[in-house]
């Protein structure tokens, strides 16, 4: 089941007086339970195309349609819903939010699902079991280490159970034994929950997990591999 | 909106000293408006208070041609009591005041007075004419503080008075100070001797004559009599309205100043935070906020500034209000000195109309503070927010 779609998609940026072609005519399609990665050098187009994915962004030229929504057509609320609705983020700076407890941040996104005060309880204590922090719950996160605060992203990624997720370079800040640490975790998550997650990133240890491989160079799709015997 | 609020608590304790700084510098302003308004409707309560005790009483009536910024029409200013008021008068409701000029000597200097004749049993006004039955050797006569500071005259001294009759001719006699008494309201006291109406009507050759009427009660029924002009409670308080809309006036400029200090910090706080604070209005967006959402939730957190302010203001400012409804501010100087009817201790008084219009002002005001810089936040590239990477 093709749940991402994206038709000869071009995005340009104003730089001067000209203009900057970050993305050449792309075309892709993602199946739902996929655990792919955008693969590439600084400057190929990966975050580019993760945050049009993303609805953060907008294609300039093409079609990019996530579970049946075009991205270019969507106005800001739609594209928040489906935001909220559909899609979790994971950054390579973790983008937590600082004054909150690691409950407060992972609770953040059912929050704005509008979701009970017990579902949430709920919900949110399995996601910290899931990357295995329900003892930091009420830390915040200058009180953790870098592992520990790229784990509550995944949580707050997680715990409404998304279509999608996408991670633009989940690993950078962390040392190899947290990096594979949550790459396993995301990889469980994958398997259990049969979410897509797409990966933007350089990292080898990141590369060596997944199960299909895009490789980006100059804005254009270089190759797009099905791996056949990825780490596990 | 409730998410808003929960968010904007939780960001604002976060903050800490920040917000506190905040918070204790706008809950000073709360307080101090509030006491000063406070100040302020005291002080109006007060002399207007005083007014009625010691010379308006609940309103008056005044011979047509009274007027009491023309000593020189005085004489002329005065009737026969009219019929209609015999009733009232008899019942103690209503009294009668004869106002005419007369000079006297204290200690070889001359000095121009008003001598009010007044009924030694009249319970409306406080002046304690009681004393002007005591049996001396001069005529009983009564002043305020201010006549006795300026004359430098005290109970038991006597003083020459002279005055001109109906007929124009001079004549005089000698007074005793049986009595003074303190008002705070310098029109009853500065230049004012009062002796027995029946006395000075004897002195002038005016029989049964007046040229005020005092009413004990301002709700009494007014009734049209010709010759004589009613004189509201509200009408002869005027001036005292007056004098405390210029006063609260002036000291808005102080309010001004006061807010603008608070909302200084706020705005830059407000300006501090989005500048700071691109990675989490990104990360807003990129969870399901609109952009529109992160510019109220900013908003919120500015305004909930005020509310903490409230809160914390109310727990030190309670407490120092209600001390100073009791114990009163004392000014450094007797400002009746200076003609104004105003006590030298005044006692805040505070309504609950003032409290929640304080409240709302420096609410609405931070709202509007928070949400200017926050609209740049509408503005913002979501995507580069999220790297931080705004100027």
């Amino acid at each position: 089941m093709e749940i991402i779609q994206i038709k000869k998609l071009t995005k340009r940026f104003p730089m001067g007086k000209g203009e900057f072609t970050a993305l050449k005519e792309i075309d892709l399609t993602f199946t739902k339970g996929e655990f792919a990665g955008l693969i590439g050098p600084s400057g190929s187009g990966k975050t580019t195309l993760l945050n049009i994915v993303g609805s953060l962004d907008v294609p300039t030229e093409g079609e990019v349609l996530v579970l049946g929504k075009s991205i270019g057509n969507l106005n800001q609320k739609d594209a928040a819903q489906l935001r909220k609705e559909s899609l979790g983020f994971i950054f390579q700076s973790y983008n937590l939010l600082q004054v909150h407890t690691v409950y407060e941040n992972v609770e953040f996104p059912l929050l704005l699902l509008k979701k009970s005060a017990s579902e949430r309880r709920k919900m949110v204590m399995d996601a910290l079991e899931w990357v295995g922090l329900t003892d930091k719950e009420k830390s915040k996160p200058p009180q953790l280490s870098g592992g520990e605060c790229q784990r509550v992203a995944v949580a707050r990624a997680m715990v409404k159970k998304p279509s999608v997720v996408l991670a633009d370079e989940p690993t950078a800040n962390l040392d190899a034994k947290n990096s594979h640490n949550i790459l396993k975790t995301m990889l469980n998550l994958n398997r259990e929950l049969n979410t897509t997650f797409i990966f933007a990133t350089h990292d080898e240890k990141v590369i060596s997990y997944l199960r299909r491989k895009i490789f980006l160079l100059d804005g254009q799709v270089e190759k797009d591999v099905i791996v056949e015997n990825p780490k596990s | 909106m409730k998410l808003a609020i929960k968010l904007a608590y939780r960001n604002l304790i976060g903050a800490g000293l920040r917000t506190w700084l905040n918070v204790i510098v706008l809950s000073f302003s709360f307080v101090v408006i509030i006491w000063m308004r406070g100040v302020m409707l005291g002080w109006d309560h007060q002399a207007k208070n005083d007014m009625i005790s010691f010379e308006i009483g609940g309103g008056q009536y005044w011979h047509e041609q009274y007027d009491p910024l023309d000593p020189f029409s005085l004489n002329e200013s005065n009737a026969k009591v009219p019929d209609e008021f015999s009733e009232l008068i008899k019942s103690g409701d209503l009294e009668p005041i004869l106002i005419v000029q007369g000079t006297i000597y204290p200690l070889g200097r001359m000095q121009s007075v008003m001598v009010k004749g007044i009924n030694p049993n009249q319970t409306i006004l406080k002046i304690p004419t009681s004393k002007l039955d005591t049996v001396v050797n001069a005529i009983p006569a009564v002043i305020g503080g201010m006549t006795a500071q300026s004359s430098k005259l005290s109970i038991g001294d006597y003083v020459t008075l002279r005055w001109r009759d109906i007929n124009g001719t001079f004549d005089a006699a000698e007074l005793v100070i049986v009595d003074v008494f303190y008002s705070n309201v310098p029109s009853a006291e500065a230049g004012q001797i009062y002796i027995d109406i029946e006395k000075l009507r004897e002195m002038m050759i005016m029989p049964e004559s007046a040229t005020i009427f005092t009413f004990r009660n301002s709700e009494a029924d007014w009734i049209e009599v010709e010759g004589w002009r009613q004189k509201s409670f509200k009408e002869l308080t005027k001036q005292v309205d007056n004098m405390i809309k210029t006063k609260t006036a002036g000291q808005s400029v102080f309010y001004f100043i006061l807010l603008l200090l608070a909302m200084l910090g706020i705005f830059d706080t407000q300006v501090l935070s989005i500048f700071r604070r691109q990675k989490e209005i990104g990360t807003y967006v990129a969870l399901g906020y609109t952009r529109k959402q992160v510019v109220g939730l900013f908003t919120v957190e500015g305004t909930m500034n005020s509310i903490l302010a409230a809160i914390v203001g109310a727990i030190y400012g309670i407490p120092f209000l209600a001390w100073q409804a009791n114990h009163g501010f004392t000014l450094p100087i007797d400002a009746s000195q200076f003609g104004m009817a105003m006590s030298q201790t005044l006692f805040p008084v505070y309504s609950i109309g003032l409290i929640f219009t304080t409240i709302l002002i420096v609410m609405i005001t931070t709202a509007v503070v928070s949400y200017i810089p926050s609209r740049k936040i509408a503005k913002m590239n979501p995507t580069e927010a999220l790297r931080g990477k705004l100027q």
